[in-house]
């Protein structure tokens, strides 16, 4: 199943530029272990031991997936998976 | 000099803030001193005041901020609070370009003065904000003046005139170091180069997000940032990469341990302030409180139901 990930600014220099990529997988967290296949570096930026990073936020569509079953989220062929930072940088 | 209680203003309001020891986060390093200069005393509630209000005073006094014209600037809060702050003060109008992932909180407190926000796509961080402003403003240039604080020497110029003579003054010769997290680097660069006119030698480091995708709110990871023209990167003595985890634990340790509830940038910023501390065994560091924990507050729509 090819799911479309969003990825922001501060991480496509792992993604050689893009600003979309596409991912297999049927849960979140088959989404991010296929996305660390093809861009070594990128799940270390998401995830630690304990799951998703404090100020790492992960839409499925347009729900954080956080209010919905975390890593274990399950995704659909035509979803929109879509890497958030909390904030923005400078003031 | 005390801050003066009656004022006519509240642009005098704005500098002579406290300097807080930290005795209980520092505890580590019993032989050296760590202070936090608490700037979120100042009266728009964060550091920026002091670069907001220089930019419009040296614009003003030299005709580049007239009332025919709308202040427009790239900012994810702070600087706009004041902006719009003394803007509402001093009567001119104030524009605001901001990622429109920033915090409620941040929208409601800009709007309340009468300032225009335009917002930038979430993705693309505060570099976004910055290209859309650049945008606007070569399509209008006659509506704007473009305060442009990555690129306005008035900003450093706030705290070589403002912050650092302050820190000397209230820490007297003892200081040995000085840290801060660069943001749009005016903090750092400003104090540092005072500092380093003094007749002895004081240490200025400089804190940043150690990766590209962070949480610390106001600071910059320098090497996938566009560079703010007012950095040098080789005035501070020594760069200092914090994981953002442990500023978000320090912010919170600052509240509970010392009654202080600041920002994440300055939880970096104390952070980064206890580990020299540790390392220099004696000495005295001092390190900036850039804003409150609560301009954070509000929810946005993903924190709603969730406890960090």
């Amino acid at each position: 199943m090819a799911i479309t990930v969003r990825i922001p600014t501060p991480l496509r220099t792992l993604t050689q530029g893009k600003d979309e990529v596409e991912a297999a997988g049927k849960t979140v967290r088959e989404i991010i272990d296929d996305l660390e296949r093809h861009y070594p570096g990128l799940k270390d930026r998401l995830c630690d031991e304990k799951g998703v990073r404090r100020f790492v936020n992960i839409y499925q569509n347009e729900e954080d997936i956080r209010f919905l079953e975390s890593l274990d989220t399950k995704v659909k062929d035509g979803d929109s998976i879509s890497i958030v930072p909390a904030i923005a940088g400078g003031r | 000099m005390a801050r003066p209680l009656r004022m006519s203003s509240v642009v005098d309001a704005v500098g002579q803030t406290p300097l807080v020891r930290l005795r209980n986060v520092a505890k580590t390093a019993p032989g050296v001193k760590v202070y936090l200069k608490l700037e979120y005393m100042n009266p728009g509630g964060s550091v920026k005041d002091r670069p907001a209000l220089q930019m419009m005073k040296d614009a003003i006094a030299d005709g580049r901020l007239t009332r025919d014209k709308v202040l427009i600037d790239a900012t994810s809060g702070n600087t706009g609070v004041a902006y719009s702050i003394f803007g509402a003060a001093l009567g001119y109008r104030i524009a605001l370009v901001m990622p429109a992932n920033v915090s409620q909180a941040r929208k409601n407190i800009t709007r309340a003065f009468g300032t225009e926000l335009i917002f930038s796509d979430p993705m693309e961080g505060s570099d976004g904000a910055i290209r859309m402003c650049r945008k606007l403003v070569a399509e209008n240039p006659d509506k704007y003046f473009y305060s442009d604080q990555y690129r306005n020497p008035s900003n450093p110029r706030a705290h070589y005139l403002g912050t650092a003579v302050e820190i000397l003054e209230q820490v007297g010769d003892e200081l040995t170091h000085f840290v801060t997290g660069l943001g749009t680097s005016g903090t750092c660069m400003g104090v540092t180069r005072r500092l380093h006119e003094h007749s002895r030698k004081i240490i200025c480091v400089a804190a940043q997000p150690e990766e590209a995708l962070h949480g610390l709110e106001g600071l910059k990871h320098m090497a996938s940032s566009l560079i703010p023209e007012i950095y040098d990167e080789t005035l501070p003595d020594e760069h200092m990469p914090i994981r953002t985890e442990d500023g978000w634990d320090m912010a919170d340790r600052l509240a509970q341990e010392e009654g202080l509830h600041v920002g994440h940038s300055t939880g970096a910023n104390v952070f980064a302030a206890v580990k020299i501390a540790e390392r220099i065994k004696t000495g005295c560091v001092v390190t900036i409180a850039c804003d409150r924990g609560d301009r954070y507050f509000a929810p946005m729509r993903w924190e709603k139901h969730y406890e960090w």
